[in-house]
């Protein structure tokens, strides 16, 4: 994880450092138990193959957005604070898939409350094929006395 | 609106399905996301450092639907609950037989904080006018799912945009 960053190290058209997940029959079941999701596409293969039509076990959504913000937190460092993160999923992620998540910083601004965000478009990508994509809005500290994560109310506009 | 079920008409911007988490949220399941997806952020783990930035442990603001996802059995449930249930509601009071959801967006509030009680409704914002995809002919939909901490404070909002159709024949 990051040291943390503060907006004066962000820019537009900034990469994100990749980060390359193996992914294994346990990674899918621990996301999909922790994530409290009981249904057999997600630890039971044979259902996954000959209900579902797929070829094995397959990533569920919560577990891919717990990915997406690993990721961007892992960029911003603790103080970075997820505001908003909107997902479109194209196909699914299997056991013995190498995810691949890619990122870059479509814009960098300041809101009414003072507020300074990153806005970032990050694709996860399987065999070089983009499997979802998602672009999110995380608020980072303007400067070592700032804390995102104390705004409340009129001051936290996501 | 051509065609929309006064029904439906009615339960658009109505709060539907309200309810209540069946259980505090609480560490172990946070321990078993971090785990699951390697994240090693301080907030979760470190008390100084949760303490110090957030004031005290708190959830990945990802995890916000976890918390209602129900138990796979309980001794005095009849029937499972369905997340979504207006998704399912909207599909049934139009005849479209199939639906998909085609974005998904989650604007975060108020963090949510080991042992908060969260509760949930459903509001349908939008039905569109019959439209024709490569999918098949049927209407757009968007659905918010909104959740609220123990003090009523809006800690989060799911929004989807489903679209429930009719396959060409």
């Amino acid at each position: 994880m990051n040291a943390n960053l503060t907006i004066a190290d962000v820019e537009k058209g900034q990469s994100l450092p990749d980060l390359s997940v193996a992914v294994e029959v346990t990674n899918v079941v621990l996301g999909a138990m922790a994530s409290r999701d009981w249904r057999p596409m997600h630890h039971d293969k044979d259902f996954a193959v000959e209900r579902n039509g797929t070829r094995h076990v397959f990533v569920n959504t919560p577990h891919n957005a717990a990915y997406f913000e690993r990721y961007i937190t892992d960029w911003t460092g603790p103080l970075g604070r997820l505001g908003r993160i909107k997902f479109r999923m194209k196909d699914s992620v299997f056991p013995g898939d190498t995810m691949v998540f890619s990122g870059e910083v479509d814009d960098v601004r300041v809101d009414e409350s003072g507020c300074a965000w990153a806005d970032v478009r990050v694709n996860l990508h399987v065999g070089g094929e983009v499997t979802t994509e998602c672009t999110a809005s995380v608020a980072i500290p303007q400067g070592e006395d700032d804390n995102p994560w104390k705004r409340r109310g009129e001051d936290w506009q996501p | 609106m051509s065609g929309l079920p006064a029904e439906v008409q009615g339960w658009i911007g109505e709060k539907r399905y309200p309810i209540e988490s069946e259980f505090d949220v609480e560490r172990s399941y946070i321990f078993s996301s971090c785990a699951s997806v390697e994240n090693g952020n301080p907030l979760f783990w470190d008390e100084k450092a949760a303490q110090k930035i957030t004031g005290g442990f708190i959830a990945p603001p990802s995890m916000i639907s976890v918390w209602f996802r129900p138990h796979f059995w309980t001794p005095d449930r009849s029937e499972e609950g369905k997340p979504l249930q207006c998704h399912f509601d909207l599909k049934d009071s139009l005849e479209l037989p199939e639906a998909i959801i085609a974005d998904n967006t989650i604007v975060f509030g108020e963090p949510v904080r080991i042992g908060d009680r969260l509760s949930t409704y459903q509001v349908i914002r939008s039905v569109s006018e019959l439209k024709t995809t490569k999918l098949g002919t049927g209407r757009f939909w968007v659905l918010d799912v909104v959740y609220e901490n123990q003090d009523g404070e809006l800690v989060g909002t799911e929004s989807y945009t489903g679209f429930g159709y009719r396959r060409e024949s």
